[in-house]
């Protein structure tokens, strides 16, 4: 494994862990299995979309 | 590296299989390769031997890289066969049945998550401040109590708990423990299940408050370096909502930036006259302080507090967790305290009152095994589980890796002088929070070995940047010691241990703070729910004036108890950590009972041992200590007890007993102790409902035979994803089939 391949796969999961492309999935649903049938977020709505869904149904911590 | 996605799709409509041939499977795991036993040979060898080194050979002192080889080692052969076995026995997950992720896909909540990537996220969300604290003040018994708990109890029974609380919550859509223990207990035991829940999130959110409150007070430099964790989490928020949103791990690493800058500030500011008279505050302030901070991060919108906080936060366990791991590696600290102390057979230790048996298994919750974690096991991850054989990696393998941190707090809190130790964790009432008093009373415990000078304690005082380090109960400060301890051996030398120490503060501050915000969010939703039976209204949960109710309800019940806790004259943390502790395996103990009751209706009784044992164990651990809470004679374990001689005392006119100087103080105790004996009441009875209803609802399945079920409907499944870590040669080339289906295209890709 290369090394840019190597910084490329660390990207990959820290973003992945952050919970960063969490955008790029959702593209990939509404896109991928039911293109045309919701209205696509565009990335600011999602992301808003997203806390607010946090805010009604909170997540909880571990001790 | 990247998964393959559910938009892949063949030209002609066919896909090739979604699941790894369960006899090849079966093959796969059958194959011995010369090779593959000698590598678990040399794996078993070398477990066995640390062991040996750990609890036989044992000169003057054992180095610490037995530890991390005994544990890791206990790991792999727990991983690789037990939890096998529960697969193939247990639990039989089926590749071709589509995960919630799958058929609920909302692109949302509902989400496929490479396997790799949700270990770690869910490694984030489980592992708190819990197994950093409990291994701490567990470690006056000496090392080899806790360790085997830990070591033996989470591939027995914590991991066993995760990772069947993920794969039946999985098969049931992602629903919660609270809607499980309804489905299979009935009402009374779902019932009683839920107000465990409640009282039990209750108890664990002010104990880890009262963890902080410890942890700060009277250190400017702290109250400082903590506080401005708020300013900067509310920056990281307004930054992802308004300027860039989704940019996570950037906003992150700025956050770590500034958090920096706040740990190197406070050593500044504590050195000013300004700022040692600004932020020194004492407990009780402290404790207001953050009871108001508590009320206000939960009805706060979580854009702007806890999302970004918990992004903080998860760079920071992670990154901290490796940096402490290889640190250990490198350093390799010597250890000398005791195989077992004298205080597990005494009980009389100074950090937590009672011997080994139950309470040593009590102190130790999280790490071991972590009711808690069923919280976060049904509902959340379950969502985003790509395959069901994926569970095992997940929910086994990820309480793995949180018993490794519980195994490396207790080598950071051994590898500090043992005198230093006890002066840290004994109660300012015995040690009357001076030097001096200190000394006498860690040097009049006659330990062997230990001899503290006054010289030790100022000094290691001055090293981490602190006022003074006597009493400094809770866990955390003794963690910071033992890691700043161990990293200026690696980075920065004496210079840098007061920047370690805050470090360490810091880092386990931020994620109780988190806890304390999202445990008040989730137990307020629980409350306004149960409310909601009588007052439809409240069930309502955007409705503010409800949610503000039930938000204060909440925090005034868990500020109360860290209001108790802050004055006791007893000393606090060590009268409550065992209702801690006592809370949290109560809380496993009823997921393993309606564990064990699905398992029954799914009707594998040769195979009901599997989580008979784990519950057994942890019903008597937590049923005999909550008993011995409740009904011993000895005023240092009983707290009815304890109760009675205070009350007793002050009918006899006296006006001082034991650590309580004054009546007032007299009176605070008889109040607390009788306070957390009822709650230690109510835990007990709740448990034993729940116990009973499950054992009865196991056997109603043994006379009637497996029929019922409670799983959603199979849904046939369209995806391929390999299970474990490493994807075994058959799944490789399955993985290949379906990297080599033309893409679907799609537009606006990153």
């Amino acid at each position: 494994m290369g090394v840019v391949e190597m910084a490329r796969g660390i990207r990959w999961y820290v973003r992945g862990v952050m919970g960063e492309d969490a955008y790029e999935k959702y593209l990939a649903h509404v896109e991928g299995e039911h293109a045309g049938a919701v209205p696509v977020m565009t990335e600011r709505e999602f992301w808003r979309d997203r806390t607010d869904r946090q805010d009604a149904n909170p997540e909880g911590r571990c001790c | 590296m990247p998964k393959t996605s559910a938009n892949t799709r063949a030209k002609d409509g066919k896909l090739p299989p979604v699941a790894v041939d369960p006899a090849i499977l079966e093959a796969e795991d059958r194959h011995w390769t010369p090779l593959k036993i000698a590598i678990w040979v040399a794996i078993a060898l070398l477990g066995g031997f640390s062991w040996t080194m750990l609890a036989v050979i044992r000169g003057e002192t054992v180095n610490a890289i037995w530890f991390v080889f005994a544990a890791v080692c206990t790991y792999f052969i727990g991983y690789r066969f037990y939890s096998k076995y529960i697969e193939k026995h247990l639990l039989k997950p089926d590749d071709t049945r589509a995960t919630p992720a799958e058929y609920k896909a909302d692109g949302k909540d509902y989400a496929a998550t490479d396997r790799r990537v949700l270990y770690g996220h869910h490694f984030a969300a489980i592992a708190g401040a819990g197994p950093l604290v409990g291994p701490v003040l567990a470690a006056q018994m000496g090392y080899l109590p806790g360790t085997i708990w830990i070591v033996v109890g989470v591939v027995l029974a914590g991991a066993v708990q995760d990772y069947l609380v993920m794969f039946f919550s999985m098969r049931r859509g992602g629903r919660s423990l609270g809607q499980m223990a309804r489905d299979e207990l009935g009402r009374v035991g779902g019932t009683a299940a839920i107000i465990a829940t409640l009282t039990i999130m209750v108890i664990i959110v002010a104990i880890l408050a009262l963890v902080v409150v410890n942890a700060l007070a009277e250190s400017p430099w702290g109250v400082f370096s903590v506080a401005m964790t708020i300013p900067i989490a509310l920056f990281m928020g307004c930054y992802l909502r308004f300027l860039r949103p989704g940019k996570v791990t950037e906003v992150s690493i700025i956050g770590f930036v500034l958090l920096l800058a706040a740990i190197i500030g406070g050593g500044a500011v504590a050195d000013t006259e300004w700022g040692v008279a600004l932020f020194t505050i004492d407990k009780v302030p402290l404790a207001i302080g953050i009871i108001i901070y508590g009320f206000v991060a939960a009805v706060l919108p979580v854009w702007l507090l806890l999302a970004p906080r918990d992004y903080l936060s998860t760079f920071m366990k992670i990154g901290t967790i490796l940096m402490l791991a290889l640190a250990i590696i490198i350093v390799r600290p010597e250890i000398s305290a005791p195989a077992v102390s004298e205080f597990a057979t005494t009980g009389a230790g100074p950090v937590v009152s009672g011997t080994l048996f139950p309470f040593l298994f009590v102190t130790i919750a999280c790490g071991a095994l972590s009711g808690f974690h069923a919280l976060i096991a049904s509902g959340t991850t379950p969502k985003l589980i790509e395959k069901e054989r994926q569970t095992r990696f997940i929910g086994y393998g990820g309480m793995l890796m949180e018993s490794f941190v519980a195994v490396m707090a207790l080598v950071a809190a051994l590898s500090i002088d043992r005198g230093i130790y006890f002066a840290m964790n004994a109660s300012a009432a015995a040690t009357g929070g001076t030097i001096e008093g200190a000394v006498a009373f860690v040097n009049g415990l006659g330990l062997s070995g230990v001899n503290l000078t006054p010289d030790m304690l100022a000094q290691t005082a001055n090293d981490v940047g602190e006022e003074s380090i006597v009493s400094r109960t809770g866990g955390a400060p003794t963690l910071a010691v033992g890691l700043a301890h161990i990293m200026q051996q690696v980075i920065g030398g004496s210079g840098l241990m007061a920047f370690w120490y805050h470090f360490a503060i810091m880092f386990e501050a931020l994620f109780i703070l988190t806890a304390v915000d999202a445990g008040t969010r989730v137990a307020r939703f629980m409350l306004q729910d149960s409310i909601g039976n009588f007052i439809p209204k409240f069930k309502n949960t955007s409705w503010r004036v409800g949610a503000w109710i039930a938000t204060a309800i909440m925090v005034a019940a868990w500020g109360a108890i860290l209001v108790m806790g802050v004055t006791d004259p007893l000393g606090g943390i060590n009268t409550l950590f065992p209702l801690f502790g006592i809370a949290n395996q109560l809380l496993a103990a009823i997921a393993l009972a309606v564990c064990m009751a699905i398992i029954a209706k799914r009707g594998y009784f040769r195979y009901l041992w599997v989580v008979a044992l784990p519950l057994g164990f942890a019903a008597v651990v937590t049923i005999s200590a909550s008993f011995l809470k409740i009904f011993s004679p000895v005023p240092a374990i009983g707290y009815f007890a304890q109760n009675a001689a205070f009350r007793q005392a002050l009918a006899d006119g006296e006006t001082s007993f034991g650590t309580a100087p004054t009546v007032e103080a007299m009176n605070a105790v008889v109040r607390n102790t009788m306070v957390q004996g009822i709650l230690s009441i109510l835990f007990v009875t709740l448990a034993i409902i729940v116990i009973v209803t499950a054992i009865i609802a196991t056997i109603r399945a043994a006379r009637r035979g497996s029929s019922e079920s409670s799983e959603d409907a199979a849904v046939p499944s369209k995806v391929f994803a390999p299970a474990g870590l490493i994807a075994t040669p058959a799944e490789r080339e399955l993985q290949a089939q379906w990297d080599a289906l033309p893409k679907t295209p799609r537009k606006g890709g990153h």
